[in-house]
């Protein structure tokens, strides 16, 4: 089908109008990091670099990116050894039940988050469980298997089986056919995997809400108080700089893996 | 390093290899023993323990839930008006962002998929993935300040003698929009991308004009990926109290639940929250028959 002169500059133009209405909102937090006022209007009053060294020197700030990191390394790690082995099961066995695990899986990022945030807060609650990091690391990493589940899923879906059948008849074991074979061909799935794992763990809020308990602040926590505090606003803004600045290290990263993926494959 | 394993008498862990081996169903039961723990343990056990309190009620007196059957919540949900009109808003908002999502996403997806060349395609690719990884409340923040007294939006409408939505439902709707549109072009631009050419090719070859191809072949064949998308919008935006709460002083089904929460009457915020989860699986069961977790 070809396309129509008039269509493809109507898509065109439909395209950049999109890409705008991406873009215009993120650039706005950007410019308004380098206010010089305190006072949050638009145009800016003038261009200063004092709030970037405001928000470096603020304590909790730091303690929450900590918070943030720990928590998203907590729940990546036990989304990829969980979610590994139920797609493995899944797609090399068939069992009774199948679709049922496959579903379960998939309900928690499914359902939607406050219906997750409220269960587990009132189970925490129940069980007289403190809140905390763990019990963060736990809520985020319920939606974070999914992701490494689905990863290596659609992995597992694209690898022949003769590669590592080719290993044990040439004398490998078990062991070391899973260590020099597959595993190797899992490696960018489970990369790719946790990069995403991680960002989601880093991101969340809904859930992070109810299961985070007091004093205990993840980086999306503190904007989230801080937005309310008219005077933190300057502050909010370098944050949310550095939080879209940082934003193209996954997107690097991903293509980065990818990228190494299809230049193995030509090899 | 093959050789010298021949070499040796086989060891335990060779023999444990060769049983596993023999066993594929307990291979099967290890596989499966951890996940289905976490699951089951975390998540459903989790649920279950929300949806029981459901059934309970909280003494008013003292405060404490009371552990008795009862359907009272739900009696309380369904009587007053003030839930059903919740309700209803949030479903109703639902399906209009995920319709305005879709409205959004066909014609960039289309460009990126048919025909922007390969650089471009990369590139809108990327440019379509960073705000995703881009904090959620980064982007939720951002509008606000866009729309409030002195934003952006004000300023650049007030040339023309106009005004922003301000806060308020549109700006809810805005938001959301905004924040789930990525997770439809996605799998939008998937779809569209793994339809062979070549049957567009023969629809024109029979006679067929673009407009009756794209009704006829790219639609049908793109519905699946629709759907996918669309259980992501739905899902998320039936799930989000945090936008509705910095952007508006409308309320949404997550809000009341947050709020009952806070009370703190957890058989009512259980109650409430029946009802997105009921919503959802009847929609993830229709998303299921529209074949649309082959896209997901």
């Amino acid at each position: 089908m070809e396309d129509s002169r008039l269509v493809r500059i109507g898509l065109r133009l439909a395209t950049a109008v999109v890409l705008l209405f991406i873009y215009v909102p993120l650039l706005v937090i950007v410019v308004y990091a380098f206010n010089a006022s305190r006072v949050q209007a638009w145009p800016i009053a003038g261009v200063s670099l004092e709030w970037f060294a405001r928000a470096a020197a603020d304590g909790s700030v730091r303690q929450a990116f900590l918070n943030s990191i720990i928590a998203a390394s907590g729940a990546t790690a036990i989304a990829l050894v969980l979610g590994s082995m139920a797609a493995l099961a899944v797609q090399r066995f068939a069992f009774f039940g199948r679709e049922a695990v496959t579903f379960l899986v998939i309900l928690p990022i499914a359902l939607p988050g406050v219906v997750t945030g409220v269960a587990l807060s009132a189970t925490f609650q129940t069980l007289g469980i403190d809140f905390g990091l763990p019990t963060i690391i736990v809520g985020h990493a319920t939606f974070c298997v999914v992701i490494a589940y689905n990863n290596v899923l659609a992995r597992l879906r694209r690898t022949a089986r003769s590669l590592e059948e080719a290993s044990m008849d040439l004398g490998a074991d078990t062991w070391q056919t899973f260590r020099h074979v597959f595993l190797p061909s899992l490696r960018t799935a489970l990369l790719s995997g946790a990069l995403l794992a991680f960002a989601l763990s880093f991101d969340e809020v809904i859930v992070t809400n109810f299961t985070a308990g007091a004093g205990v602040d993840t980086v999306p926590l503190w904007v989230l108080s801080a937005i309310q505090r008219p005077n933190a606003l300057p502050v909010v803004n370098v944050v949310a700089t550095v939080l879209i600045l940082l934003s193209v290290v996954p997107v690097y990263l991903a293509q980065r893996i990818s990228g190494g993926e299809t230049a193995g494959v030509t090899r | 390093m093959t050789s010298a394993a021949f070499a040796r008498p086989p060891g335990v862990r060779r023999r444990l290899a060769a049983f596993l081996y023999r066993h594929p169903r307990l291979q099967l039961r290890l596989l499966l023993a951890a996940p289905l723990a976490w699951v089951v343990v975390a998540y459903v056990g989790s649920l279950a323990v929300l949806f029981a309190n459901a059934f309970w009620r909280l003494d008013s007196f003292t405060g404490k839930v009371v552990f008795e059957p009862t359907l009272d919540n739900f009696v309380t949900l369904f009587s007053t008006a003030v839930y059903r009109t919740l309700a209803l808003r949030t479903v109703g908002m639902a399906v209009l962002v995920t319709a305005t999502c879709i409205a959004l996403a066909f014609p960039i997806a289309y460009y990126m998929a048919r025909i922007a060349s390969r650089r471009v395609r990369g590139l809108l690719v990327v440019a379509v993935l960073m705000p995703l990884w881009a904090s959620y409340l980064v982007k939720v923040y951002a509008w606000r300040t866009m729309l409030l007294g002195h934003g952006v939006i004000n300023w650049a409408l007030a040339p023309f003698g106009l005004h922003g939505p301000g806060t308020g439902e549109v700006a809810i709707w805005l938001v959301f929009t905004y924040l789930w549109l990525p997770y439809m072009v996605l799998p939008i631009y998937a779809g569209l991308e793994r339809i062979p050419g070549s049957l567009l090719e023969a629809s024109s070859d029979l006679g067929a004009r673009a407009g009756f191809t794209f009704r006829r072949v790219v639609l049908p064949l793109v519905l699946p990926a629709v759907v996918a998308g669309s259980i992501f919008t739905f899902s998320l935006t039936l799930g989000d109290y945090i936008t509705p709460q910095l952007v508006s002083n409308t309320k949404l089904l997550g809000n009341a639940i947050y709020d009952a929460l806070g009370v703190p009457n957890l058989p009512l915020a259980a109650a409430i929250a029946s009802i997105p989860v009921v919503v959802i699986v009847a929609y993830l069961l229709v998303a299921r028959r529209l074949g649309a977790f082959e896209s997901l």
